[in-house]
C-alpha cells in the first residue's frame, strides 16, 4: 500500500482547509466552540486522522506525523486569534480603530544651558587628571584681579581688560585668574584646580561680544611640573573634548601671569582643518590662553618659586559653545529664550 | 602694525620662504600675524607715463584731455577725470589691451566725443591703497615707459601683526627681521645710505646743553630721560627717492617729503620715534621739555587745537609749546617745502607721562604707542645718527659736527641670568650652555664672560625692555626652541590638596533637579535696569547703557524680565531656572583698608557682598497642549509642590506661609515682587533659605493673554551637600487604611490639624494624607470639611481592628479637644 501515506497527508490538508473555513466563518463564541469540537476535539477530525497514522508503514510515519502536527498547530493558532477577535467584537471595541500616528502626551522638556554642558564636560575631563573644582568671588579687589597676577595697574597690559569698577579699587573681575591667587593663598601645593565662572569686560554687545561671559581657569602647581607635562595635559584635554583626531598648536603669546605664555590652537572642528569661515580659512581655532606660572605670581602668594612650578590656562566655554553648536550670535546665550534653550535639552 | 616683506628681505640677507611661510614663522615663534596681504601682484600692464599736455575737455567740466608720453615714441591721447592731473608730472598708466589688477581690461573708447587711449590710475585702482581722490602722482626721476611695478619695488606683501603689549620691539622691521634671522647667519643688516655720513661730537649735559646757538634743556627729568638733538642746515625739502617711498608704502605709510619720510623710515626700521623741527620757526635759542601750563594751547600737525593741562608734557620754545612730547609735533614748527635748517629730536620720554599726554589730548600716534610701551634708550645715538645720514643723503645740507645730548650717556645694558638647570626644571629640556647661546644670540642677547656653566649671564639688547628676569629668558629659549618642538609626555601627578568647592556641587544638584522637573536653565547677565533694581542697588561706575546700569540684588527679578522676553515672542508657558550670583552692599559699610593692605584686609574692606543663589519662574500650562484635552494652568499648588520637593530634596527646612517679616535676611529676595498672601518662606535657620510665591502682576509687563507667574529664589548655600539618606526596612506586614472626614472652622490651618493628628497617633500611623477639602453646600457657613486618609502599620505584626479603632479614638478625642470638629464620616 505504497500510497497510503500521501493519501493521509492529502486528507489532513483537506481537514485544514475545512477547519480554516469553519473557524473564519464562526461569528460567535458558541459557533467557534462547535467548530473547535468538530476539528480539534478529542474525537475530532484531526485526532482521528492522527490515529490512522498507526496503520502506516514505518517509513511513511515521520513525514505524515509532522504534517498532522502542522495542521493541528495552525488550527489551534487560528482558533486563538478568532476567539480574541470575537471577544473584542462582542465587547464592541474593534469598531473604533485607534490611530496610532497621533502624537503622544508629553511633559515639558527641561535641560541645562549649552554653556553649562560645555563647562560640565571640561570639568569631567580635567577631573580625570586630578583636578578639583574651585570658585571665587565675582567682585574683586584690583589687587587680586591685577596686581597679584603681575599686571601693573598703570600699564598698557591692563588695557587688555576694560574694567567695570564699582568703587575705588573694587571691580567686577575681568578674568577667572584671581581665583588662582585665592587658592594659593589658602592651600599649599599640590594644587590642581579648575575654576569656572562669570567674568566681566566693558565690551558693548554684538554678535560675538557680551559685557559678561563665562571663563574656565585652570591651575596646576607642584614640584616637577614642566612645559612637557603642560603640553601633555592640554593635549589630553583637547583629544578628549574635541576628538582624538584633533591636533594642537602652541603659539607664543603674552599674559603677565604666565611665562612662557602660549595661545593654544586646535585644528578647526568644523572644517577639520581644511579652512572655513569659523577658522578664517586658517584651519585652526584658538581655544585658550595658557602658560607656565610666572614666578612673580608665586612670590605674590608666598609660594617658593624655586621649588614649585606650574601651569595655568583660561578658556571660554561660551565661545566654545557657540562654535560647537554653531550658534551665530552670543546674545542668544543670555536672552533666556525658551525656544532657544529647548534645543539643548 | 604692518610690515613689508620686501623690507624684511632687505634686512635679512638670504631670507628664504614665501610671504605666507614667513608669516607662519612669525606666528609660531613670536606674535600673531592676522593677515598676509599681497601688494601689487598684477601690475605687469602698468607703466610710468608723463603728462606732456593737459587742457580742459570741450564737452565736460570735470574731464581733462591729456597728451601722454608712455615711452612709445608716439604721444597718446588720454581723457582723465582726476582733479589733480598736472602737466609735466608722472603717473601710472594702463595702455589699451592691458588690464588693471582684478582683471579689468582697458580699451580705447570715446568719452564725451573725445578718444581716450588708456587710463591714468589712482592708488585704489591699482589696489595699492585707499586713495581714490586723484591719480597717483609719482615723485622721482623715472623714464616714461618704465615698468611701474619695478619702479615701486613691487610686488610686495604686507603682514598685519597683532602686537602683544610686551613685544614693542616687534613694531619695527628690524625687530621682526631679528625673529626671522637664521641661527649662525649674519643677523640683521641695515641698508647703508650713500653720502657723507655723520659722526657727531656729543655736547653733554645732565639737564641742559648748548651747541652753535641752540640750547636744549630737560626741565623735568621724570618726564624725559634723555634728549638728543642734531642740527642740519641748508636742506632741500622735496619728494623722497623712489626706493624710500616704496619702503614706506610697503609698510602702509604715506610719503610726505624727504625730511619727514626719513624720520618715519627710521621709526619703521628701528622703532625710534624722531621729530624734525623747522629750526627757523623756533623762537629764542632754547627749547625745553617741561609740563604744559594749565590752559596752554598748541595746534598739532593734524590741525587740531588742544588746550593743555599740566598732565601733558611738551617741548616748548621761548613762546610756548611747540610739540606734544612723544605724541605729535606742532603745526607751527612743522617742516615745509621752504624749510632750510632742521633740528632733529631723538628722545626717550617717560612711558606713563606719554600715556597721560596722549590721553589728555585724545591722540594715539605711532610715537605715543611706542613711548608708552618703552623704547630702546640705548639705541638713541644710533637712531639719530642714522636719521641724519639719511637726510643728508636724500635732502642734502650739512650737519653740525656737534650733537646735543641732554640727560647723560646711554644707560648700560641690562643683564639677565639663566641657569641651564632651571631650563630643565621649567621647560623639561636638557640644553647645553652652548645651545642656549645659539638660540638667544640671533635675538641680540650677548653671552657675557662673567658667568659660569651653571649660571649664564646675558647682556640684554636695549630694545628688549621686556626681558629682565630668568623667566623672561626661559620664554625666549622656549620660543626659539619652538613650542611645537616640545614633546607632550603625561607625567604622574599628586592629587590636589584643594577640596571641591561645595557651591559647585550644589549648583550641579540644583541643575539636575530643575532639568528633571521640566525647567530650562537660563544664564542671564547680572546687569539690570533701574526698574528691576532694589533700593540698595549697586550702580556700575561706568555702565555700558542705562538698561544695564546696575548689578542685580536678586535672581528672580532678572528671570521675570526673561519671562517678559518670552512673552514678547508670543510664548505663554515658560519654566526657567538659574544658578547665579546676587549682589548687595555691606551694612554698615566697612572701614577703608589700611595703607598697603594684605589680601585679607582688602577683602574685609570690600563694601559689597555677593551670594550664590538659585531661582526659578513658572507660568502658563502644566503640560504642553495635547489633542486629548487641553492642559490646565499652573497654580499656587503647583508652586508649593515644587517648593516642598525642593525643601525635601535639599534639606532646606520647613515650608511655611510667608510671615511678611522685613529683615536683613529676607530683603535680598526680590523684595516687593511677591504677593504676600500667596507666598511661602522656607527654612528654619537664622536666615531664610528662600522665598517663593505668586508674583505681583504690577512687577510684570504682561500681555493680556499671560497666565499668573510664580517664582522662587533660594540661597545656594542652604542646599545640603551631605547625603543623609539611610535605608528604612521595607514593611513586612499589611497596612490598614481608614478615612476620616470632619468639619471645623475654616480659619484653622490644615497644618495645625495635621500636627494634632500626628501628635495624637501612636507610632502605628505610617502615612497621613489630606485628600479632600470642601466648603459650600451641606457644610455650615464659616466651616469647611477636611477628609484625611490614615494608614496604620506595625513593623512586627498584622494590626487588629481593635488596635486601629483605639488609635482612631485617640485621634478623634484629640481633635475634639483642640478644635471644634464635627465628624462627617469615618
Amino acid at each position: 500500500m505504497a500510497n497510503e501515506g500521501p493519501a493521509l497527508r492529502e486528507r489532513l490538508e483537506e481537514i485544514r482547509r475545512r477547519g480554516v473555513a469553519a473557524f473564519e466563518s464562526a461569528e460567535s463564541q458558541e459557533a467557534l466552540e462547535a467548530a473547535r469540537i468538530e476539528f480539534l476535539g478529542r474525537g475530532g477530525l484531526v485526532s482521528r486522522a492522527m490515529s490512522d497514522l498507526k496503520a502506516l508503514p514505518a517509513e511513511e510515519k515521520p513525514a505524515t506525523g509532522q504534517a498532522g502536527n502542522r495542521v493541528k498547530k495552525a488550527l489551534e493558532a487560528l482558533l486563538e486569534v478568532r476567539s480574541a477577535a470575537i471577544a473584542a467584537a462582542e465587547s464592541g471595541e474593534t469598531d473604533e480603530v485607534t490611530d496610532l500616528t497621533l502624537p503622544g502626551r508629553r511633559t515639558w522638556q527641561g535641560g541645562v544651558h549649552p554653556v553649562t554642558r560645555v563647562i560640565d564636560e571640561v570639568c569631567e575631563i580635567f577631573r580625570e587628571i586630578g583636578f578639583t573644582i574651585a570658585t571665587g568671588p565675582e567682585i574683586e579687589s584690583d589687587w587680586h584681579n591685577f596686581t597679584s597676577l603681575n599686571i601693573p595697574l598703570d600699564h598698557p597690559a591692563a588695557d587688555m581688560h576694560d574694567t567695570f569698577y564699582l568703587d575705588q579699587g573694587v571691580l567686577l573681575r575681568t578674568h577667572t585668574s584671581p581665583v588662582q591667587a585665592r587658592i594659593m593663598l589658602e592651600h599649599d601645593p599640590p594644587v590642581r584646580v579648575l575654576a569656572p565662572g562669570l567674568v566681566f569686560r566693558r565690551d558693548p554687545w554684538d554678535a560675538s561680544h557680551a559685557p559678561a561671559f563665562e571663563q574656565i581657569e585652570g591651575l596646576a602647581v607642584d614640584e616637577g611640573i614642566d612645559f612637557v607635562e603642560f603640553r601633555a595635559a592640554i593635549d589630553f584635554f583637547v583629544h578628549r573634548f574635541f576628538g582624538t583626531g584633533t591636533r594642537t598648536r602652541f603659539r607664543p603669546s603674552y599674559f603677565p601671569f604666565t611665562e612662557p605664555s602660549a595661545e593654544v590652537d586646535v585644528t578647526c572642528f568644523l572644517c577639520e582643518g581644511s579652512g572655513c569661515s569659523t577658522c578664517k580659512g586658517t584651519g585652526w581655532v584658538e581655544i585658550m590662553g595658557s602658560g607656565m606660572v610666572n614666578p612673580a605670581v608665586f612670590e605674590a602668594v608666598g609660594y617658593d618659586s624655586e621649588r614649585f612650578t606650574g601651569y595655568a590656562f583660561g578658556m571660554g566655554p561660551a565661545r566654545i559653545a557657540l562654535l560647537r553648536y554653531r550658534i551665530p550670535d552670543i546674545r542668544l546665550l543670555y536672552e533666556g529664550d525658551a525656544a532657544f534653550l529647548e534645543q539643548f535639552c | 602694525m604692518d610690515v613689508s616683506v620686501n623690507w624684511l628681505r632687505a634686512l635679512v640677507p638670504g631670507l628664504e620662504g614665501s610671504a605666507q611661510e614667513l608669516a607662519d614663522r612669525i606666528s609660531l615663534g613670536a606674535i600673531p600675524v592676522d593677515r598676509v596681504i599681497p601688494v601689487g601682484d598684477d601690475l605687469a600692464g602698468i607703466v610710468i607715463a608723463r603728462v606732456t599736455e593737459a587742457r580742459p575737455h570741450p564737452n565736460a567740466d570735470r574731464l581733462t584731455l591729456c597728451r601722454v608720453d608712455a615711452g612709445t615714441g608716439e604721444p597718446i591721447d588720454v581723457v582723465c577725470g582726476a582733479p589733480n592731473v598736472e602737466e609735466g608730472a608722472l603717473y601710472p598708466y594702463v595702455a589699451p589691451g592691458q588690464e588693471l589688477p582684478g582683471g579689468f581690461r582697458i580699451e580705447s573708447r570715446k568719452i564725451r566725443g573725445e578718444m581716450s587711449h588708456g587710463m591714468l590710475c589712482s592708488e585704489k585702482e591699482l589696489e595699492l591703497g585707499r586713495d581714490a581722490g586723484g591719480i597717483m602722482k609719482l615723485e622721482g626721476n623715472f623714464e616714461p615707459g618704465a615698468s611701474f611695478a619695478s619702479a615701486m619695488s613691487l610686488p610686495d606683501a604686507r603682514l598685519e601683526l597683532d602686537l602683544t603689549p610686551n613685544r614693542i620691539d616687534l613694531a619695527c622691521h628690524a625687530g621682526v627681521a631679528r625673529e626671522l634671522a637664521p641661527e649662525g647667519g649674519t643677523g640683521v643688516v641695515l641698508t647703508e645710505f650713500p653720502g657723507p655720513g655723520w659722526e657727531p661730537v656729543w655736547i653733554d649735559g645732565r639737564t641742559g646743553a648748548e651747541s652753535n646757538g641752540v640750547s636744549i634743556r630737560i626741565a623735568d627729568a621724570d618726564r624725559c630721560f634723555r634728549y638728543l638733538g642734531a642740527i642740519i642746515r641748508g636742506v632741500r625739502v622735496g619728494p623722497s627717492p623712489a626706493w624710500l617711498q616704496a619702503r614706506l608704502r610697503g609698510a602702509g605709510a604715506r610719503p610726505i617729503n624727504n625730511v619727514v619720510d626719513a624720520t618715519n623710515y627710521i621709526l619703521l626700521e628701528s622703532n625710534q620715534p624722531l621729530h624734525a623741527f623747522d629750526l627757523e620757526k623756533l623762537a629764542g635759542s632754547e627749547i625745553q621739555v617741561r609740563a604744559a601750563r594749565a590752559g596752554e594751547e598748541l595746534r598739532t600737525l593734524d590741525g587740531e587745537k588742544h588746550v593743555l593741562t599740566p598732565a601733558c608734557t611738551v617741548i616748548a620754545d621761548e613762546d610756548g609749546a611747540v610739540a606734544l612730547a612723544g605724541v605729535m609735533g606742532g603745526q607751527e614748527s612743522e617742516v615745509s617745502p621752504e624749510t632750510v635748517d632742521l633740528l632733529i629730536e631723538c628722545a626717550a620720554f617717560d612711558p606713563t607721562h606719554t600715556r597721560h599726554t596722549a590721553a589728555e589730548t585724545g591722540l594715539a600716534t605711532d610715537a605715543s604707542y611706542r613711548f608708552e610701551r618703552g623704547i630702546d634708550e640705548v639705541g638713541l645715538e644710533a637712531a639719530l645718527t642714522r636719521c641724519v645720514q639719511l637726510i643728508l643723503a636724500i635732502a642734502g645740507g650739512e650737519a653740525d659736527t656737534e650733537g646735543i645730548r641732554v640727560g647723560g650717556l646711554p644707560p648700560s645694558l641690562a643683564v639677565a641670568e639663566l641657569r641651564p638647570e632651571r631650563v630643565r626644571q621649567v621647560l623639561g629640556l636638557d640644553l647645553s650652555s652652548a645651545r642656549i647661546e645659539e638660540l638667544l644670540s640671533p635675538l641680540g642677547f650677548g653671552l657675557r664672560s662673567d658667568g659660569t656653566r651653571e649660571l649664564l649671564r646675558f647682556d640684554v639688547p636695549g630694545w628688549r625692555g621686556d626681558v629682565r628676569t630668568e623667566s623672561d629668558l626661559l620664554e625666549e629659549v622656549a620660543r626659539r626652541h619652538g613650542y611645537d618642538a616640545f614633546p607632550s609626555e603625561p607625567r604622574s601627578f599628586r592629587p590636589s590638596s584643594v577640596p571641591d568647592a561645595p557651591d559647585h556641587e550644589r549648583g550641579d544638584r540644583v541643575r539636575r533637579f530643575f532639568a528633571g522637573e521640566g525647567f530650562l536653565e537660563a544664564r542671564s547677565l547680572p546687569f539690570v535696569t533701574e526698574r528691576r533694581s532694589a533700593v540698595d542697588r549697586i550702580p556700575l561706575l561706568r555702565p555700558l547703557s542705562r538698561a544695564e546700569g546696575f548689578l542685580r540684588t536678586d535672581l528672580a527679578s532678572v528671570l521675570l524680565s526673561r519671562v517678559e522676553h518670552n512673552w514678547l515672542r508670543g510664548r505663554r508657558s515658560v519654566r526657567l531656572f538659574e544658578v547665579g550670583t546676587a549682589f548687595g552692599s555691606r551694612s554698615p559699610r566697612p572701614e577703608a583698608p589700611p595703607a598697603d593692605p594684605s589680601p585679607d584686609e582688602r577683602d574685609a574692606a570690600n563694601p559689597f557682598a555677593e551670594e550664590r543663589r538659585f531661582a526659578f519662574v513658572i507660568t502658563g500650562d502644566r503640560s504642553p497642549d495635547h489633542w486629548g484635552g487641553s492642559a490646565s494652568e499652573v497654580d499656587l499648588w503647583d508652586l508649593k509642590g515644587i517648593v516642598e520637593q525642593l525643601a525635601e530634596t535639599f534639606d532646606l527646612g520647613p515650608v511655611a506661609p510667608f510671615a511678611g517679616r522685613v529683615d536683613e535676611c529676607q530683603r535680598p529676595f526680590g523684595w516687593g515682587m511677591w504677593l504676600h498672601d500667596e507666598a511661602f518662606e522656607v527654612g528654619d535657620g537664622e536666615c531664610l533659605a528662600g522665598i517663593a510665591g505668586r508674583v505681583d502682576s504690577r512687577a510684570l509687563d504682561a500681555p493680556p493673554w499671560a497666565s499668573p507667574v510664580f517664582a522662587g529664589e533660594f540661597r545656594l548655600g542652604a542646599v545640603q551637600v551631605a547625603d543623609r539618606r539611610r535605608f528604612e526596612p521595607l514593611p513586612q506586614y499589611p497596612a490598614v487604611a481608614r478615612d476620616l472626614a470632619f468639619t471645623l472652622a475654616s480659619t484653622v490651618p490644615a497644618s495645625e490639624v495635621e500636627s494634632a493628628i500626628r501628635l495624637a497617633a501612636p507610632p502605628l500611623l505610617s502615612n497621613l494624607q489630606l485628600f479632600d477639602v470642601y466648603e459650600g453646600e451641606g457644610v455650615e457657613e464659616g466651616r469647611r470639611s477636611l477628609a484625611w486618609r490614615l494608614v496604620f502599620r506595625a513593623p512586627d505584626r498584622t494590626l487588629t481592628d481593635g488596635e486601629v479603632d483605639e488609635a482612631m479614638t485617640a485621634i478623634l478625642r484629640r481633635l475634639e479637644a483642640d478644635f471644634d470638629v464635627r465628624i462627617r464620616a469615618s
